[in-house]
């Protein structure tokens, strides 16, 4: 079912002349003497799908809620589409759909009810249209069957799908959705990517935070990468791969000699048991075996192999169960 | 938006339940006057006696019973709840971000406030008074200067005296409001209330702190009394008007003051 109301782009209000649907710069926010976020300077290019990534507890969830007003920046600003946040809030928070921190709805409202009443507590939700908007965003997501029961009956991915059906009761130009495959089952996941896929066709803007680095990579075409409250990358994902240093695995059984050869070649080798490993450096790969050769080292197997990109997640934001500090 | 927001309130079984339970109690003041004696004349709770000769009583004894805990409780679940319980819900983030407005969203969670505090009153009277006409006769209304008043002028007395009480817990409901703005712990804030309440009454009753007593909200509650007399004296009245006005606009410029001025984190 598809009832085109507007166009998203009738719906709001991106500044002339803006490129980037969400920037910051020196973005600060302290909580006593922890800082929480400090001096994050984003760019999310419009019609871009952002993937904002970061282990649990980076900032992800404090920086949406000071995109969204929520939170006051301790320094810095924001920037949705051009106006100024929270200053030209009441102007743009009407074309931005938003999930935040999980879906929190009136447990004694049904799913129907619910987006009723958010619909209609602010600007921008037309009463004539309202009922049509609510079958639509329902449907969008699968929830048309239920949306009359009462929202605590609602299981964790249905109560996730009628966040995300609010976040689409109007035309969006951007749309902020804070992990939102949070508790959903592989059906509904894949579902999500989906969607995300089919409203960036549209021409929104979507800004995708997650921990999962498998969940954004496969629909994101920028991504930023949060550690501790700051930014440690950012970029499109082919920057990202591309700055991903290539690593060279020998299999031999003559590791000493293999290793003097490398390090001969100005190459940080070293031993793994019955391999070498080295970060290639900008050595060529036919130079190195040639070299090996003539040494008289038997090679068994050469490799050149990039890093996934969930090693280069893991290698910007550490490793670990730990929540970052 | 505010339409919106009393049909969130009312849909809700527990604002259904407290107006049942306060309607529940001039119906069972009515019905143990009726099958188990009422008492002697000048005994008992004011109007009690009288609801043996004049059904219509019982509306007046109703809001005289429930006036001293149960409609300050109901009033402190609800103002306590206005914000804090959208923080606990996480519905709060929702309403910003839709966005609502946060002065916006304060102005209409305190006009729902007040018109459960008229409701709330109401639900007590018309309770009352259905269950008086039902089981006692109806006549000429007598007022507290011994008088009688026509049955129809006796009603409209009796109508301005439940709004009268209604608009005396509008002092206790900005100060729920104020509350309800400082936490993020729904139950935190109706407790809290209550306590100021509480408080209040254990000030009035302290001679100690006389000076205090004109300024408790509390203290011109009474005054709806004076709306029975022949005569309608009017100057009770309108100091208890004139004082919930002052707790409405100190407290609700405080709440005002802390709610556009929140980091919501909830």
């Amino acid at each position: 079912m598809t009832i085109a109301i507007e166009s998203p782009a009738s719906a709001g209000p991106l500044a002339p002349g803006a490129d980037a649907a969400i920037e910051t710069s020196g973005l600060t926010k302290r909580f006593g003497h922890d800082t929480v976020v400090a001096d994050l300077a984003l760019h999310v290019p419009a019609g871009s799908v952002f993937g904002f990534l970061g282990p649990n507890g980076s900032g992800k969830t404090t920086t949406i809620r000071m995109l969204l007003g929520l939170l006051a920046p301790d320094d810095g600003e924001v920037r949705l589409l051009g106006r100024r946040v929270p200053a030209a809030a009441r102007d743009v928070l009407p074309a931005i759909g938003a999930l935040i921190d999980g879906p929190a709805f009136y447990p004694w409202l049904s799913g129907r009810r619910n987006l009723w009443r958010l619909d209609a507590s602010g600007p921008d939700g037309r009463r004539s249209t309202r009922a049509a908007r609510i079958e639509e965003a329902l449907a969008r997501v699968g929830l048309t069957a239920a949306g009359d029961k009462r929202f605590k009956a609602y299981s964790l991915g249905m109560r996730q799908r009628l966040g995300l059906a609010n976040a689409l009761l109007r035309p969006r130009q951007l749309l902020i959705l804070d992990e939102p495959t949070n508790g959903m089952d592989p059906q509904g996941t894949r579902e999500i990517r989906h969607l995300v896929r089919e409203l960036a066709a549209e021409g929104t803007t979507v800004f995708l935070s997650s921990h999962l680095l498998a969940e954004v990579e496969q629909v994101c075409t920028h991504v930023a990468v949060m550690s501790a409250g700051r930014l440690v990358s950012q970029g499109s994902l082919a920057d990202l791969r591309a700055a991903a240093r290539p690593v060279l695995r020998i299999e031999t059984d003559d590791v000493t000699t293999a290793v003097g050869v490398l390090h001969s070649l100005a190459l940080d080798a070293t031993a793994e048991g019955t391999r070498v490993v080295a970060p290639l450096a900008g050595a060529r790969p036919e130079d190195v075996c040639r070299a090996l050769v003539e040494a008289g080292v038997g090679v068994r197997g050469l490799a050149v192999e990039r890093p996934s990109l969930e090693d280069t997640f893991v290698a910007l934001t550490g490793e670990g169960f730990d929540v970052a500090q | 938006m505010w339409r919106n927001e009393l049909a969130t309130l009312f849909r809700r079984r527990r604002t259904q339940a407290m107006l049942l339970t306060l309607m529940a109690v001039p119906v069972a003041i009515t019905l143990a006057v009726r099958f188990a004696g009422g008492p002697d004349n000048g005994e008992g709770p004011n109007f009690l006696s009288q609801v043996t000769h004049n059904g219509v009583f019982a509306a007046l004894a109703g809001l005289t019973v429930t006036l001293p805990f149960f409609l300050p409780m109901a009033v402190a679940v609800v103002a306590g709840d206005a914000v804090a319980g959208e923080a606990s819900l996480g519905t709060l983030r929702y309403l910003l971000t839709r966005p609502a407005g946060r002065t916006r969203l304060l102005a209409s969670k305190g006009l729902t406030t007040i018109v459960f505090c008229l409701a709330a009153t109401a639900a007590v009277a018309v309770a009352g008074l259905v269950a008086g006409v039902i089981f006692f006769p109806v006549g000429r209304v007598t007022t507290l200067s011994g008088d009688t008043l026509p049955l129809a002028q006796g009603m409209l007395r009796i109508s301005l005296a439940a709004v009268l009480i209604g608009a005396s817990l509008l002092g206790l409901a900005a100060i729920g409001l104020f509350v309800s703005t400082i936490t993020d712990v729904p139950v935190g804030a109706m407790a809290g209330t209550l306590a100021v309440f509480i408080l209040v009454g254990v000030l009035d009753a302290l001679p100690q702190t006389r000076a205090l007593h004109p300024w408790l909200f509390t203290q011109h509650w009474l005054s709806y009394g004076d709306l029975l007399r022949t005569h309608v004296q009017w100057d009770g009245i309108l100091r208890n008007l004139g004082l919930q006005g002052l707790y409405v606009a100190v407290f609700g410029s405080a709440a005002w003051a802390r709610f556009t001025s929140k980091d919501i984190l909830a």
